[in-house]
Formats: C-alpha cells, sequence, structure tokens
C-alpha cells in the first residue's frame, strides 16, 4: 500500500482550484491567481482534517527523519524540527482568532502554559490537554500531560525503540509556541509517562524554559506583588 | 465412531478444559449445554506471495499447529484459492454444498453472466468458506491480494461483520504503522490489543 502519495489535506475549495490549474511543470498556480494566502483566515476555523490523512502523511515524515537519523534521539530532534515552524505560525493565527477583548499575547508564564494546554491543544486535538503542573526538580521546568496523544494513535512502537515517542513532533509545536511568544526554552521533550496501566500511551510533555525567563518571571511578579 | 468433544466447563469458577471420549450419558449432558458456544479459534493473515504474516489463537479448542505447520497451511490455502477461482463455472449456479455431518463443504462465486440489460458479471473469487463439523474457515480477501483467515466454531454468526471489523484494526493499526513493512510479519503490539479485546469477547 503507497503511503506516501496522500496529499496534504487542504480544503475542498484549494483543491478544486489546484485541480483546474494547467498542469505544466513546477509549481502550480490556480487560474484565479488565489492562493492560500488570499484567503480569510477565519475561514477554517472550524473545519477538520480526516485522522487518516494524517495518520499516512505522519508516517511518511517518520520514515523520511529516521532515514536520516542514525540514533532515538536524533529522530526525535529531527521530529522536533519539523513541528517548530508550526508553533511559531500557530501562535499568531489563534491569538489572532480569538474574541478582540481576550486577544492578547500571554506575557506570563502561566498564562502562555494555559493558552498552549487549552486553546492550542483544542485547536489541534479537540479537547484540552489532560495535566498542567510544575515540575519538582526545578522551577523552570513546566509538565503538560495527555493520557492518549493523538498523533500517536495508530503507531506501536517495536521494542528496540522503545524510548521513541513519536509525540516529540508536538512537543516541536509546543517550543515554537513558546519561543516565538518571547519564553525562550531549552527544549521540550516528550516523555513515556512511567507505570501506567490504564493510559498506556500517556506522554508528558517536559517545557524547560531557559534561566533568563525565570528570572523576568520573578521581576515581574516582584513588580506587581 | 467416538466422537471426540473438546469443551469446558465451569466448577465453582474455574474452567477446566475437558478433552475424551464422550460416551457416559452424564458426559453428553454436560457438553450438550457447552456445546452452543460460539467461539472464534484463531486468525491467519496471508500476503500478497502467499507467506503468512499473522497468526494468532485466541482459543485453545483446536489443535494447535507448529509454526511450521502454520506456513505450510497458508501457503496450500493460497494456492488452492487461486485454483478455485479459475476452476469456476462461468455461469450463474452456485456450486451446489454437500451437507453430512462430517464431512467439508466450500461455497465459492461463480462469475454471473452479462445479461443484455448491462450487469457487470462479478469476477470469480476463490474459496470463501470452508465449513466442517468442528470449525469454519472463512476467507476474505481485500482488493490488494491480502487474505483473512478466520477459523469460528460452525455454529459462529456474524462472521463476515467480525471480519471487517478486523480489517478496520488491521487497516488502523498495522498500515497506519510507520515501523510495519508491508508484506513482513505482522508484530504490532496495538494491533494484538484490539484483536484480543474485540475477539476474545466476541462469544
Amino acid at each position: 500500500m503507497s503511503i506516501s502519495q496522500q496529499p496534504k489535506a487542504a480544503s475542498n475549495v484549494l483543491q478544486q482550484q489546484l485541480q483546474q490549474a494547467p498542469p505544466s511543470g513546477g509549481l502550480r498556480y490556480p487560474s484565479s491567481k488565489k492562493t492560500i494566502y488570499d484567503r480569510n483566515l477565519n475561514r477554517t476555523r472550524t473545519s477538520e482534517l480526516s485522522r487518516a490523512s494524517f495518520a499516512y502523511l505522519f508516517i511518511e515524515m517518520i520514515s523520511y527523519a529516521q532515514k536520516r537519523a542514525p540514533s532515538v534521539s536524533d529522530l526525535e530532534k529531527r521530529l522536533n524540527a519539523s513541528g517548530y515552524p508550526l508553533g511559531l505560525k500557530l501562535l499568531d493565527l489563534l491569538i489572532y482568532r480569538e474574541p478582540p477583548r481576550s486577544a492578547l499575547r500571554p506575557t506570563r508564564i502561566l498564562a502562555l502554559l494555559q493558552f498552549v494546554h487549552t486553546t492550542l491543544w483544542k485547536h489541534l486535538f479537540g479537547r484540552p490537554a489532560d495535566a498542567l503542573e510544575l515540575s519538582n526538580n526545578s522551577p523552570a521546568e513546566y509538565m503538560i500531560t495527555d493520557n492518549e496523544p493523538l498523533v500517536n494513535a495508530y503507531i506501536s512502537i517495536p521494542k528496540e525503540m522503545s524510548q521513541l515517542n513519536c509525540a516529540a513532533y508536538v512537543a516541536g509545536i509546543i517550543e515554537g509556541v513558546c519561543d516565538g511568544a518571547g519564553f525562550v526554552t531549552e527544549s521540550v521533550t516528550a516523555h513515556w509517562a512511567e507505570g501506567e496501566d490504564i493510559w498506556p500511551g500517556k506522554t508528558i510533555f517536559l517545557i524547560k524554559f531557559k534561566p533568563e525567563v525565570i528570572e523576568r518571571e520573578g521581576i515581574l511578579k516582584g513588580g506587581t506583588s | 465412531m467416538p466422537d471426540i468433544y473438546v469443551a469446558a466447563c465451569n466448577c465453582n469458577g474455574w474452567t477446566r478444559r475437558l478433552a475424551g471420549l464422550s460416551t457416559s450419558a452424564q458426559w453428553k449432558g454436560i457438553l450438550t449445554k457447552i456445546r452452543s458456544f460460539t467461539v472464534v479459534f484463531t486468525l491467519l493473515i496471508i500476503n500478497k506471495a502467499g507467506g503468512l504474516i499473522y497468526n494468532r489463537a485466541f482459543d485453545s479448542s483446536l489443535a494447535a499447529l507448529s509454526s511450521n505447520d502454520s506456513l505450510i497451511l497458508a501457503g496450500t490455502f493460497h494456492g488452492i484459492h487461486a485454483i478455485a477461482r479459475n476452476l469456476c463455472p462461468p455461469s450463474a449456479l452456485p456450486s451446489s454444498t454437500l451437507s453430512s455431518a462430517s464431512s467439508t463443504s466450500f461455497t465459492s462465486n461463480p462469475s454471473a453472466s452479462a445479461s443484455a440489460l448491462g450487469t457487470r458479471a462479478t469476477p470469480a473469487t476463490g474459496i470463501q468458506v470452508l465449513e466442517t463439523a468442528r470449525f469454519r474457515l472463512t476467507c476474505f480477501q481485500t482488493v490488494t491480494g491480502t487474505k483473512f483467515l478466520l477459523f469460528t466454531s460452525p455454529e459462529q454468526p456474524n462472521v463476515d461483520a467480525i471480519l471487517r471489523r478486523v480489517y478496520e484494526l488491521y487497516a488502523d493499526f498495522v498500515m497506519k504503522n510507520p515501523f510495519y513493512t508491508t508484506e513482513m510479519p505482522v508484530r504490532c503490539e496495538k494491533f494484538d490489543r484490539g484483536l484480543v479485546g474485540f475477539l476474545v469477547g466476541a462469544r
């Protein structure tokens, strides 16, 4: 079964436009000369994507990364890098789409994490994430938990790669959002939660902020309290 | 001729498997009560080339085959399936089924003759059902040539629905698995879990 030929899911309108384009070589533009950049941003607000299409595209992404990555951590880094630009763009898009009163860029860590935990997750997966907690190890680490990441829904990791968590892609998205909002992160990684029977796929996203972010947060807190 | 019954009985919460010659009326009493179990015994998946890529027993009532024997069974069935397809007569009459207690009967779909109204002739398929007194073997062949063989008890209803669900699970957890190479043996944990959850409970 060919898994690499699935087109990226766009809305029906765009696909129709693409089909009407002349079959010359190179990038094809629709005859009406309207590209995806000319469309209203709110138009695809509630549009849905078939899970199967995403699954096949994701398979190809993983295979592509795996060919160039000699180790598991390299593979995770590559998946992370694929998700990063998505995060940067999603930050702007989601803030733009919020109702005008609350369309503010988050300036505090907690507001940012609430944004990721609720708005971002709802946009990507249709439901908010499951938990948001501060790590015990250090005040610069936060954890977002997802009991069953959608991207891992059809993936069974073979025994020799049991540390690999393909939600590294989502971790990349989170990293893009945080960096874009001005909260520079050292890393955002996806880990399997240990000892989970009810949710075998439970994943914890560990967000490590850089020390200057924590310093700034401390100053802001001292200033307003 | 003594019949060999394999049955299970519940004694104080323990389930014990009893196999043996049933001669006494007492035994027959217990066994007739339980014989109405409808069970799914085994699932085999055969790839395009006839190689066995998945073999899983959900119930140990059928005699277990060694892995070598399973491979031979898969290859043989693949060949017979193809031969049966070629043997199908071009007329619309279905082949009659023999029905005696311990004989086998098989049905395959013959091609219907194209009538003047322009109905499409359904292409002949290979063996679809093979039934004995002890079990029924149903074969579902996908459009891509992968065969799903399901061994069930003869009374099991809705075998088609079960096979469709198995195919759905296959399409989800095997085909959408990035670490699975097509036509290779299936080693996907989520597929196993889904199957067990669906088939062991489907009695």
